[in-house]
């Protein structure tokens, strides 16, 4: 299809463009099918900004007939002002920032309007940039992605003993959202899996997501059974269960609703794990946050954010309002109960929600660096949330359509993927030593989960990305983040590797508001990040001398 | 000691404040100067040593079955729960406590009784540490337009004012004895800060005695005098720090605040700072929310907001950038006051300093600082601190939102500062503590009267000494943050908890790894590399001088140094409360040593403790082996040594 039947206006001349922490700037802007590209006109200073359309989350559009002298520019440009129309754009990202392009021109300012309307929320994704996006410096042959479950299973010897691999999902039959590929007990056969994926919601039966080396217990996660008013059993998912805590006492299930959620689900086919029937599986109601409720919460914290009040109460109580620090709160106490419940008390725990997709993702990746060391240096973190996230089939897709500014009519729109990265940074603010990334990556991934350039979070689930051939089309976001120049930037210079497990206070005191992210086009933030680079200098001026210096005699 | 009823309790509780399924069985000590609890569970001796100044209240609570409780309160924000198994022995040590908390007289403060291993030479040398006249000489003054003024010698002008005072060169005697009859308790109009840079300068005073009309020649002149010490300037700013209601109010009383008609060339100004009782209410709010056992987010963001604190902080940092702008980019006087002129005007005056001056931004730039604006200008910290027993409405904690001012813009300028947040808030433990004289009496005169100098030692060379503790690694005097007049965003948003000072003793919620003290073993390892480099390369130049053949060094892979990587052992870290006691019957305890740490990484976590504690306890004697590193050294189950406050 034709990017250019959308594009009226393609180059407007003496635009301003107003924009967080940079002064004012006019010059040239185009559009493109994917871009929007400012070019800096003014004198000694050849500033381009580069904005992918798919960013835009909102615009607001202002024209104006008469004369309006902005004083801004009082010198040039007289003349045209004084030809008569203009008009202003607001452009909202996804990624918070705010610009400001004001356009000479009533027509000229309504097409670049329309035309970022439509390409911003393009439907077809065969038409995103990723499948346009051909960097110099990589090719469409390079490795995709980082590890596969196959992989993993081959690498985790221990694991042999009592788990398999199972592909019985090679089709995506069995699980439309599940990877081709699940580790299982050994004891279940593939039969017994399509059973037991008949029994859950959207076939994601219960498979392994950690082994807990030092005492060999698991965490499993599925989505909710789908018992039903009538309490529908089914022996498969029953013995599959009892596999996993063959040989212990018993098992925990966390299941993010409340009880009253879970026994109300019934009504709708879904439920829960009975005593009767899982004798020797101990249920723990853990309600947490979802869907709607999460992104009505972000968009109230950003509202806060934005607004330009000088009152503290005011600000208290917006941030209160808006809920997303007891979201967080409860995400990171669920995740350290999780934890608890595998390490400390030495038992294996199966988490679900109803869909299995989001709360319950969440909770997993988050004990997982709690417990594990191996998943905290930058490549275990990337490959955590590749195994996790984009293979477990978190729908990205729908989840990150709009952000905070859209006007749109929400529909499957959650945040779940920004909560997880706030509570990754919590656990780097606790222990900024512990993790060897940097906050500059949790930023990176806030921004390309919901406009990027690669591939990697197109689509819901593994089999649409292999009807897209993702694989083939696009380049891989965590492959170009661990290149040289990308690692550097990305890795956490304090970094030291610690066995223990890192366990995150969940007081209302040691939580805070991610200011990075939720106030990062301000120049407070700016400071701090000047901070993080003095800290990255300290670091290398240290590392040279010791690593130049022999030790004196 | 004839205020010890009981000097000895057996099996105490002491229960953990944040879960009380934690309890410690020990015994409670009472001395002339600490409250001590010894553990004394099979091979372990954890001691908790409480200084009496430092305990704020101590209630005792109905008496239940499993005994009596005690609930002490303290001025560092520590809060200890003490069960006592009788009711009579409950009530005296609650009595005994609470004698021993509130002296009477200023002699039995313990600074008077703390006696370190220090000489009388080292003793005078401690107190000249600090040199207020040094401070001024480096402002420039005296100068043309500044002068010295004797006119307090004896503190005959004004009693709660020091003996030395910069007023204008044009201003006489005659002049500002009159201003100060114009003036509550005498506080005439005098110098707090000039910059050279512009000749701008920051006076403070009390609040006028105008009453509805009244007027005073020599105070007009007063002001006329400070407004041609600025020669380039043709106003200046008249900045009263409070809300323009409460200004209005005190005219009944034969007080308020300057008429514009009045005085030529004013530019009058309020800034609504709130009074010493609503900053003590909000205070008290605040801390009931941080003392809450499991608070949801919303109850903790809610109680905060209704406490009103972070909006008093906000309110103070406005006024100094206020003042600190007039002055640095529109080269204006401002003359600040309140009602007294001890509160209020002291926190903005400072605040402003801050922002105006590199050097206030320095180890001994802030001491200094606290120095002039508060001790020497009569902050009544006798009174506000409630060192001694006396009026309940007279505590106020004004000195706590000037540190957590100071606190906020290191948050927001972190290379700015040379001192760390452990600077500000050991500052804050001894100006309550009592152990040094520094902060004892409410002004010059009671404290020259109370022979301080000559009883007691002085806080500032002692954190001098210890300075390696308070160095920010992050403070870089060539930074561009760094420079000049500081321009901190007042948005809402940029307000934080500080949770390092309000829930201190809390140490389940601080982060487990520091940063700052990482960087602090890095940058102290790169300066000896450096060094070592050079003398390197000195004797290898040595070397081809004396045309000798290089001996080929053998390259040793250099060593790391234990220094820079301690603290990623020491996570001392255990999971938190997630359960809600789900786990009590299960055995976790056994599994437990998964995530202890080795014996080595608590002796890490021990030196750190023992700094700290070194200062809340009041122990400084060489001597005398830290009470609280105790405590981690021993405990079998260090877990519990980080989380719980002892």
């Amino acid at each position: 299809m034709e990017f250019s039947e959308h594009i009226k206006t393609a180059n407007v001349e003496d635009v301003v463009l107003r924009q967080p922490l940079h002064p004012p700037g006019r010059g040239t802007l185009c559009i493109t099918g994917h871009h929007l590209l400012f070019s800096d006109r003014e004198e000694g200073s050849c500033r381009q900004v580069l904005l992918l359309l798919r960013n835009i989350d909102a615009i607001e559009k202002s024209v104006e007939n008469l004369l309006t002298c902005s004083g801004l520019f009082s010198n040039a440009g007289l003349s045209q002002r004084l030809s008569g129309s203009s008009g202003t754009i607001t452009i909202k990202c996804k990624d918070l920032r705010v610009l400001q392009l004001d356009i000479p021109g009533m027509e000229e300012c309504l097409n670049i309007a329309r035309s970022i309307e439509t390409l911003s929320c393009l439907d077809s994704m065969l038409e995103l940039y990723p499948f346009f996006y051909r960097p110099s410096n990589a090719s469409l042959r390079d490795q995709w992605g980082l590890s596969s479950l196959e992989r993993h299973y081959s690498q985790m010897k221990e694991l042999h003993d009592r788990w398999r691999l199972s592909t019985v999902n090679r089709d995506f039959s069995v699980c439309p959202s599940y990877p081709q590929a699940v580790i299982v007990p050994k004891s279940t056969d593939d039969d017994m899996l399509e059973k037991v994926a008949k029994f859950r919601q959207g076939g994601r039966f219960p498979v392994l997501c950690y082994y807990h080396k030092k005492n060999g217990m698991v965490i499993m996660r599925s989505s909710q059974p789908l018992t039903g008013a009538n309490r529908k059993r089914c022996t498969e998912d029953e013995q599959l269960l009892q596999a996993v805590i063959d040989g212990s006492d018993k098992g925990y299930i966390i299941d993010t609703r409340s009880s009253q959620q879970a026994l109300q689900a019934r009504m709708t086919g879904g439920g829960l794990e009975s005593k009767s029937c899982y004798s020797s599986w101990k249920r723990l109601q853990r309600q947490m946050e979802r869907g709607k409720a999460l992104q009505e919460s972000l968009i109230k914290l950003v509202e806060a954010c934005g607004e330009e009040s000088n009152n503290m109460d005011r600000w208290l109580s917006k941030l209160e309002n808006s809920k997303w620090l007891s979201h967080v709160q409860t995400a990171l106490s669920t995740a350290g109960l999780l934890a608890e419940c595998v390490e400390r008390d030495g038992h294996s725990v199966l988490v679900h929600g109803s869909e299995g997709t989001d709360s319950t993702l969440l909770i997993s990746t988050l004990a997982q660096l709690i417990m594990d060391p191996s998943c905290r240096t930058l490549e275990g973190f990337l490959t955590l949330l590749e195994r996790e996230w984009v293979q477990a089939g978190h729908p990205f897709q729908q989840r990150c359509a709009h952000s905070a500014h859209s006007h749109a009519r929400l529909q499957q729109e959650s945040p779940v993927f920004l909560l997880l990265l706030d509570c990754v940074w919590q656990l780097w603010r606790q222990f900024p030593l512990a993790l060897g990334f940097s906050e500059a990556l949790l930023l990176r991934l806030a921004t390309e989960a919901y406009a990027s350039d690669y591939g990697t979070f197109l689509g819901n689930n593994q089999q649409e990305r292999c009807a897209l051939g993702v694989k083939e089309n696009t380049h891989c976001l965590f492959q170009a983040l661990l290149r040289p120049r990308e690692r550097d930037c990305y890795s956490n210079p304090l970094y030291e590797n610690t066995e223990l497990a890192i366990w995150p206070s969940v007081h209302p005191q040691s939580l805070q508001l991610w200011r990075g992210f939720f106030l990062r086009w301000t120049p407070q933030t700016h400071h701090l990040e000047e901070v993080q680079e003095e800290i990255r200098n300290m670091v290398i001026e240290w590392g040279k001398l010791a690593l130049s210096s022999p030790v004196s005699t | 000691m004839e205020h010890i009823r009981l000097p000895k309790v057996d099996n105490v509780r002491l229960l953990d404040r944040i879960s009380l399924r934690r309890s410690r069985v020990g015994t409670l000590y009472l001395t002339a100067t600490h409250t001590i609890f010894v553990e004394n569970e099979a091979g372990v001796r954890n001691e908790t040593w409480v200084l009496h100044s430092l305990v704020c209240s101590s209630e005792k609570q109905a008496a239940t079955a499993s005994g009596c409780s005690l609930l002490i309160h303290c001025k560092n924000f520590q809060v200890l729960n003490f069960v006592i198994p009788r009711e009579r022995e409950c009530h005296d040590v609650h009595l005994s406590l609470q004698r021993l908390s509130q002296p009477e007289r200023p002699d039995e403060l313990y600074c008077f009784s703390y006696k370190p291993n220090i000489d009388a030479e080292e003793r005078r040398q401690e107190w000249d540490f600090l040199d207020l006249r040094a401070d001024y000489r480096r402002m420039g003054l005296p100068n043309s337009l500044w002068k010295l003024s004797s006119v307090n010698q004896h503190y005959k002008v004004s009693d709660t004012y020091p003996a030395d005072l910069f007023v204008p060169e044009s201003a006489t005697p005659p002049v500002i004895v009159g201003s100060s009859k114009f003036r509550s308790r005498g506080r005439f109009p005098t110098l707090s800060y000039y910059s050279k840079e512009n000749h701008a300068a920051i006076c403070r005073s009390s609040q006028p005695l105008s009453g509805f009309s009244a007027r005073c020649l020599e105070d007009e002149q007063m002001l006329e005098a400070i407004l041609r010490s600025n020669p380039r300037s043709d106003f200046m700013y008249v900045v009263d720090t409070r809300p323009k209601l409460n200004a209005i109010a005190n005219r009944a009383a034969g007080k308020g605040y300057e008429n514009e008609d009045n005085y030529s060339n004013i530019k009058f100004q309020f800034i609504g700072i709130e009074n010493i009782h609503v900053m003590r209410n909000s205070q008290q709010k605040m801390m009931e929310v941080c003392e809450l056992r499991s608070p949801s987010m919303s109850n903790f963001l809610e109680g905060l907001e209704s406490s009103g604190w972070l909006k008093h902080i906000k309110a103070v940092l406005d006024a100094g950038i206020f003042i600190s702008k007039a002055v640095a980019e529109e080269g204006v006087s401002v003359l600040v006051h309140c009602s007294d002129g001890w509160d209020r005007t002291a926190q903005v005056c400072s605040v402003a300093c801050v922002l105006l001056d590199p050097h206030y931004r320095t180890l001994r730039g802030l001491m200094v600082l606290i120095e002039k604006d508060w001790i020497s200008f009569g902050h009544k910290f006798s009174h506000r601190c409630n060192h001694l027993q006396g009026d309940p409405k007279e505590v106020s904690p004004v000195i706590d939102q000037f540190l957590e001012c100071v606190w906020q813009l290191m948050e927001q300028f972190p290379c700015a500062f040379e001192f760390n947040a452990r600077f500000l808030i050991t500052i804050h433990s001894h100006i309550y503590s009592c152990q040094y004289g520094n902060f004892i009496g409410n002004n010059q005169r009671e404290r020259t009267e109370l022979g301080l100098r000559e009883k007691t030692h002085s806080l500032w060379s002692y954190l001098w000494m210890n300075r390696a503790d308070y160095i920010n690694p992050l403070y870089r005097p060539d930074h561009s943050q760094t420079q000049g007049l500081l321009r901190p965003s007042t948005a809402p948003y940029c307000f934080k908890f500080w949770r390092a000072l309000y829930n201190r003793f809390d140490r389940g919620m601080h982060p487990r790894q520091s940063v700052e003290d990482y960087l602090s073993a890095i940058q102290e390892e790169t300066q000896q590399l450096e060094e070592q480099l050079a003398s390197h390369k000195q004797k290898i130049a040595q070397l081809e001088q004396e045309q000798e053949w290089r001996v080929p060094q053998k390259a040793v892979p250099f060593d790391k140094s234990p220094t820079g990587w301690t603290f990623c052992n020491d996570l001392a870290n255990t999971p938190q409360d997630y359960t809600g006691g789900f786990f009590t019957s299960s055995p976790c305890q056994p599994r437990a040593p998964i995530t202890l740490q080795t014996e080595e990484s608590n002796k890490t976590y021990e030196s750190i403790l023992s700094n700290g504690s070194d200062q809340e306890s009041g122990i400084a004697d060489v001597s005398c082996r830290s009470p609280l590193s105790e405590d981690s050294t021993r405990d079998p189950d260090s877990d519990e040594a980080a989380y719980s406050a002892s």
